[in-house]
């Protein structure tokens, strides 16, 4: 991992200077990792199993109408010509038509993805809320029970599937107490009201001044959001609290609380001031995993997000809805990386 | 007694008689540490448990998972002849519970197997001869890192058709490269000291080297690793299986039978329910087995 990179070479150089080459290699390495994506994805959806023009002619079509078809996208060139003109395709944003909607897929995500971004960034402000001083305090009172809490938490976490704690919070919180909204992202009544501006209903909503409309896509949002949020929340504390022991164990420390400095100004101003720019590789991290995790949860609470979307078409063969989903979160997955390694090359003295 | 500890004076003596005698005393004096760690035996024990079940599945399931009774359908928790009720089809759900447990070892077993393998290859061969073979070998694990693991799970299994063998490939291909990683870390280390120069000096070959001398090295932290990412494997092939693209009906896969107890989960809870826990049971057991692990085998990380 990055964080483990601390370059010594050149350090007589201007900073500015370090850093635009390290934007230039960075961007060089997000070229190479996309074209990987985009070649295992080509392979996944070209070259496997399943025949593309069988999809699109239908098994009963004739010889002629198959090989028409056939040519129509090309397959009739080399691989790699072949290849070539899929990145192009997907440069120019164009991933091909859906056989299940009948558009472009690239019409369908940007329909879908601001309600996954939507959930995934309630999600992580959750998570970082409460998990940021939950990891602190189990870091200084470590070994107490306040620790051991935390240390549970954190390992529930890690060890509950994703789609069963969902079904049991609805279980729990809808259908039994009745607390929240069910599945969807607004009630029945609600839906198609708020004219679509950005996506996100909770924001649209605001913008139309739709206070009905507001309350309702909350209480649907609140237990999905919750249950992203305490995932990252078991992974943002964890890393928390492991980057605060190792700051509080420094000699610094020592020397503040010798100076007679106060302990709250020790824990705050001296040790998680120097923990910031590595809490930020970490929560960028987890709103990547987020917006991945979403896929489950979306399909539990019925959530029209590109976890659905990419499920959806999956279960019907439909390769380039399929196909074009996974280039877009593997792209803001990518670039997600790429922003927090930047901002910690930027930020932290010690990697440069 | 006396010989108990004897045996005992034998594996903790400071002056090892023999390569093995060393071996044994080494293991001896882990497993004692590892025992003192009480979370980490109670994984220990949940997941010895698991393999007599599975093992033992025809003697300990007291029905057919298999045997349909549609008059016997969406029996509660507790109900005669079924303790943990039945599913939709009127199949008793511990029965199903226990067979399945067969399904989950089988897929964590061949993962653990291909994945790290797999990684170990890779990192040690990258790590050894470095120069451009270490260039593209690394780019590539690189490539596989910065993807989303299940997106792109989903997108194999896809493309490969639905099925066990398919999700356990999947699976692997998006769980193996950070153990190239961690091979790759553990050779570069070890490929500068002294007993490797003297093996080459003997003639010995790359090959000779890497299979001999280096894997051994690098076995203990890719245990490490594997415990901690059993918990993420049975989540990963639990989710494929809830989304149908796993195991298919009528097995008795875990994932899958929360799927099937999703549609009466507000009238018949148990049902989607007590699949859940065993999953949660046995993933939070591979977590505290391998914290316990990393204690003794790599304790340079712990308290992480």
């Amino acid at each position: 991992m990055a964080l483990a990179e601390h370059k010594t070479e050149g350090r007589h150089r201007a900073p500015l200077e370090l850093w635009i080459r390290a934007v230039f290699v960075t961007l060089g390495s997000v070229v190479v990792t996309m074209l990987g994506l985009m070649f295992l994805t080509f392979v996944i959806g070209r070259v496997m199993p399943i025949d593309p023009v069988l999809a699109i002619v239908g098994e009963q079509a004739s010889k002629s109408t198959y090989d028409a078809a056939y040519e129509q996208l090309g397959l009739d060139r080399p691989i790699i010509v072949q290849f070539g003109l899929y990145v192009w395709d997907v440069i120019n944003g164009d991933f091909g038509k859906s056989l299940l909607t009948a558009r472009p897929v690239a019409e369908d995500i940007k329909r879908v993805f601001p309600a996954t971004l939507e959930l995934a960034t309630l999600g992580v402000i959750a998570g970082i809320v409460l998990g940021v001083p939950l990891g602190v305090v189990a870091a200084v009172k470590r070994g107490t029970w306040i620790d051991q809490v935390a240390r549970v938490i954190a390992l529930v976490g890690y060890s509950m599937p994703i789609f069963w704690l969902g079904l049991m919070g609805l279980l729990v919180f809808y259908g039994i107490l009745g607390w929240v909204g069910g599945p969807g992202r607004v009630g029945i009544f609600y839906v198609d009201i708020v004219p679509p501006v950005t996506g996100m209903i909770l924001v649209d909503s605001i913008l139309d001044r739709n206070w009905d409309v507001f309350k309702d896509a909350l209480s649907h949002i609140v237990l999905p959001a919750s249950l992203l949020g305490y995932y990252s929340l078991a992974y943002i504390s964890r890393m928390t609290r492991s980057f605060m022991l190792e700051q509080l164990s420094a000699e610094y420390i020592t020397t503040a609380r010798v100076k007679g400095m106060s302990e709250s100004a020790v824990i705050w101003r001296h040790a998680f001031k120097n923990i910031r720019v590595q809490l930020i590789t970490v929560i960028a991290l987890s709103y990547a995993t987020l917006l991945e995790g979403s896929v489950l949860t979306e399909i539990i609470f019925s959530w029209p997000g590109i976890g659905s979307y990419i499920t959806t078409a999956l279960l019907s063969a439909d390769m380039n809805a399929v196909m074009g989903g996974t280039v877009v979160v593997g792209l803001v997955f990518i670039l997600l990386n790429i922003f927090s390694d930047l901002l910690y090359k930027f930020f932290d003295p010690r990697a440069k | 007694m006396a010989e108990a500890q004897n045996w005992r004076a034998w594996l903790l003596t400071d002056t090892p008689t023999s390569r093995r005698h060393a071996r044994l005393s080494a293991l001896y004096q882990g497993w004692l540490s590892f025992r003192g760690n009480t979370m980490a035996m109670v994984g220990f024990w949940i997941l010895i448990l698991l393999g007599v079940m599975a093992i033992a599945a025809p003697l300990l399931a007291p029905h057919d998972p298999f045997a349909q009774n549609l008059g016997n359908r969406l029996q509660p928790l507790g109900s005669e002849e079924h303790l943990l009720g039945t599913d939709s089809l009127g199949r008793d759900i511990l029965s199903r519970l226990i067979y399945g447990s067969r399904i989950t070892l089988y897929i964590v077993g061949l993962v653990a197997l291909i994945a790290p393998i797999t990684g170990l290859l890779v990192g040690t061969v990258a790590g050894y001869l470095g120069g451009w073979t270490d260039q593209v070998l690394m780019r590539i694990t690189d490539i596989f890192l910065a993807f989303p693991r299940l997106v792109l799970a989903l997108a194999f299994v896809a493309a490969l058709g639905a099925g066990i063998e398919n999700a356990v490939l999947a699976i692997s291909l998006t769980a193996w490269p950070p153990y190239a990683r961690i091979a790759r870390a553990e050779t570069l280390t070890i490929r500068s000291s002294d007993y490797i120069s003297a093996i080459q000096l003997q003639g010995a070959g790359a090959l000779r080297i890497i299979t001999k001398h280096i894997w051994p090295l690098c076995i203990s932290s890719l245990i490490v690793r594997v415990t901690l990412d059993m918990a993420g494997i049975i989540l990963a092939a639990a989710g494929l299986g809830f989304l149908g693209l796993g195991a298919q009906p009528p097995s008795p896969e875990w994932g899958a039978m929360i799927s099937e107890g999703r549609r009466f989960i507000l009238d018949h809870w148990w049902v989607a329910t007590v699949p859940g826990m065993a999953i949660f049971t046995v993933s939070l057991a591979f977590n505290l087995l391998g914290d316990g692990l990393r204690d003794v085998l790599d304790p340079k990380d712990s308290d992480k």
